[in-house]
């Protein structure tokens, strides 16, 4: 059983509950701001305390409206979790589908799939995203997830398509076909559960990614935008006081590295756990 | 060589889909470039309607592409709205954005090869767990709060290395701002050359090198590093496009007069021609950096070279 050997594997690893730990207190924060912030998104704020640093009552000090920071920052979360997530779940629906269908059929409809991934492949990033969301300024979360599935769904529909590939032609499928299984049952039953795995670790790592490319977004200024809450937001207001005023970069940028490194530092482990040559 | 022109042959259209998809996106945008040009002005009819004429912009937008990438093979990348060639603007642009890409690119093959080779060779012992360690992070940090922290630390405080523009020239001035940039890249390339050669390094051919008698040195740098590289490379190819592209941050950060500070600022001014002309031309870049690497993998793997022949 690889789930059960690759649980116990993971059970081992300290890397495994470090990062798993600190996803949980992220996708608490996000989901439950109140929790652990005092004032809500931009409450309170005091233009005389702008940019102090932390003091007590005040741990992270205050930012450049003079908002208590620890709760700006907490707030933060959510964009970040909620782009990462959604933009990664509907990246994998999207190369789960066009994977198998061009895996499994070949022939034309693979040909048109992987030329079309090769088109959406070649758009830079940074450039692609910025065209498209300095053309409609009133962006919020979800145009940016938009944008974000929109140049973010390649790399992941390759893989996709290899491992039904390398799959489709084992000798499980070929019995499951001659007992007269359908397309369609051999795709999700039988091809897509063991074509999946490496998908997945991928699926995790992107989620990390994700969350540093809208964080870069908002920094640059073509993302998010007051009065929404966001760590790229802060930084992007941080980048001109920072030599002064450090706790303002500090902060958040602490933050969105502890996020993304807990997802990449899962992704790695899950790989490594379901990964038998590596053991 | 079959194989090289049956590669070219499917990098053509997937180069006009990709520019297409670009123009379309840039053009279709809200908004009349020739109103913003004119300002609170009005703009006479019949002004307008020759500016439009002038910048194909009454006509479908197929048509439009077709003129532009007419004029891209000439040589001729368009005009801005304002009447300035965009080659001309772009001119002394690239060889900034070219020589930070480069640095960049070749401090992560030296460095990621370098220490991906170290790590692996010896498996699960300190090096290892160093760049393993070190890489995770690196990659985690988002590529502007690692370029201020190097340009405080390391320019300001420490006064290695200047902290913005170009005045000392290569290679002084892109020292600092190519190793922000390709930080991500190295990490990258470190951990894929690691786990390549520790695979590799099991394979049944190196078994059979160690027990011919060669030295190690031979087995490591000849048979195991040649084919632990081969994904190494694709990589690196890949990353040369992006590290164009990626430019926009580093250059802001460091202030650096390159094409991604002009396309910045020209997809804000909604300045179409000139993001066009710059991402058409980066998509070149890395399409043919595709190519290149399929052909070196030739080099690289013999039996690839033989299935081909």
């Amino acid at each position: 059983m690889l789930a059960r050997d690759a649980w116990a594997e993971l059970r081992g690893r300290a890397v495994f509950w470090f990062s798993a730990a600190v996803l949980v207190v992220a996708l608490a924060m996000a989901a439950f701001p109140g929790l652990f912030a005092r004032l809500g998104p931009n409450e309170q704020c005091d233009l005389r305390m702008s940019k102090r640093g932390p003091a007590s009552g005040a741990l992270f000090g205050y930012d450049l409206q003079g908002c208590d920071y620890w709760s700006q920052v907490v707030h933060g979360t959510r964009a970040s979790i909620v782009v990462g997530v959604a933009v990664t779940v509907f990246a994998l629906l999207i190369s789960v589908v066009l994977g198998l269908v061009g895996g499994y059929y070949g022939g034309v409809a693979d040909a048109l799939i992987s030329r079309t991934t090769d088109v959406f492949f070649g758009i830079p990033f940074v450039l692609g995203a910025t065209v498209v969301l300095v053309a409609f300024p009133d962006h919020g979360i979800w145009a940016m997830t938009l944008v974000l599935v929109l140049l973010g769904w390649t790399t992941m529909t390759r893989l996709m398509r290899g491992q039904v590939i390398a799959v489709k032609d084992m000798d499980f499928v070929a019995a499951a076909r001659m007992l007269g299984a359908s397309d369609r049952r051999l795709m999700f039953r039988h091809i897509l559960p063991n074509a999946i795995a490496p998908v997945i670790v991928v699926a995790m790592l992107n989620v990390g990614n994700v969350i540093a490319g809208e964080a870069t977004l908002d920094y640059l200024g073509v993302g998010l935008q007051y009065p929404d809450v966001s760590w790229g937001l802060q930084l992007n207001i941080a980048q001109t006081f920072f030599a002064e005023h450090p706790h303002l970069l500090v902060f958040p940028a602490l933050f969105l590295t502890a996020t993304v490194l807990s997802f990449l530092m899962l992704g790695d482990v899950v790989r490594d756990a379901l990964d038998p040559r590596l053991r | 060589m079959r194989y090289a022109a049956q590669r070219l042959v499917q990098a053509v259209p997937v180069f006009f889909a990709t520019t297409f998809l670009i123009y379309a996106m840039v053009f279709a945008l809200p908004g009349d470039p020739i109103l913003a040009l004119a300002g609170d002005k009005p703009v006479p009819e019949q002004v307008l309607a020759v500016m439009r004429a002038r910048y194909h912009l009454d006509e479908p937008l197929l048509v439009q592409y077709g003129h532009y990438m007419l004029g891209v093979f000439r040589g001729d990348l368009g005009e801005t709205f304002t009447g300035q060639p965009v080659s001309e603007l772009l001119q002394d642009r690239w060889g900034v954005t070219a020589r930070l890409a480069l640095t960049a690119w070749v401090f992560e093959l030296a460095v990621g090869v370098g220490l991906g080779v170290l790590a692996g060779l010896r498996r699960g012992g300190a090096a290892d767990t160093a760049v393993l360690a070190g890489t995770t992070f690196v990659i985690a940090v988002p590529v502007f709060v690692v370029g201020y922290t190097a340009q405080i630390v390391l320019g300001l405080n420490l006064g290695l290395f200047p902290t913005a523009g170009t005045d000392e020239g290569w290679p002084g001035s892109y020292l600092l701002p190519g190793m922000v940039l390709g930080s991500f890249g190295l990490a990258y390339v470190a951990r894929l050359t690691r786990t390549s050669l520790v695979e590799n390094l099991r394979a049944d051919y190196v078994r059979t090198a160690t027990a011919k008698g060669l030295a190690r040195r031979r087995v490591v740098g000849l048979h195991a590093l040649r084919n632990s590289l081969i994904p190494v490379v694709t990589y690196l190819g890949v990353d040369f496009g992006n590290l164009m592209a990626g430019a926009v941050v580093t250059e802001g950060i460091f202030n650096l007069p390159g094409i991604g500070q002009q396309v910045f600022q020209s997809i804000q001014l909604q300045e179409g021609p000139v993001v066009v002309g710059v991402v058409t031309l980066l998509v070149m870049i890395f399409i043919l950096a595709n190519l290149a690497v399929d052909l070196l993998y030739g080099v690289l793997d013999p039996r690839i070279r033989r299935a081909r022949a």
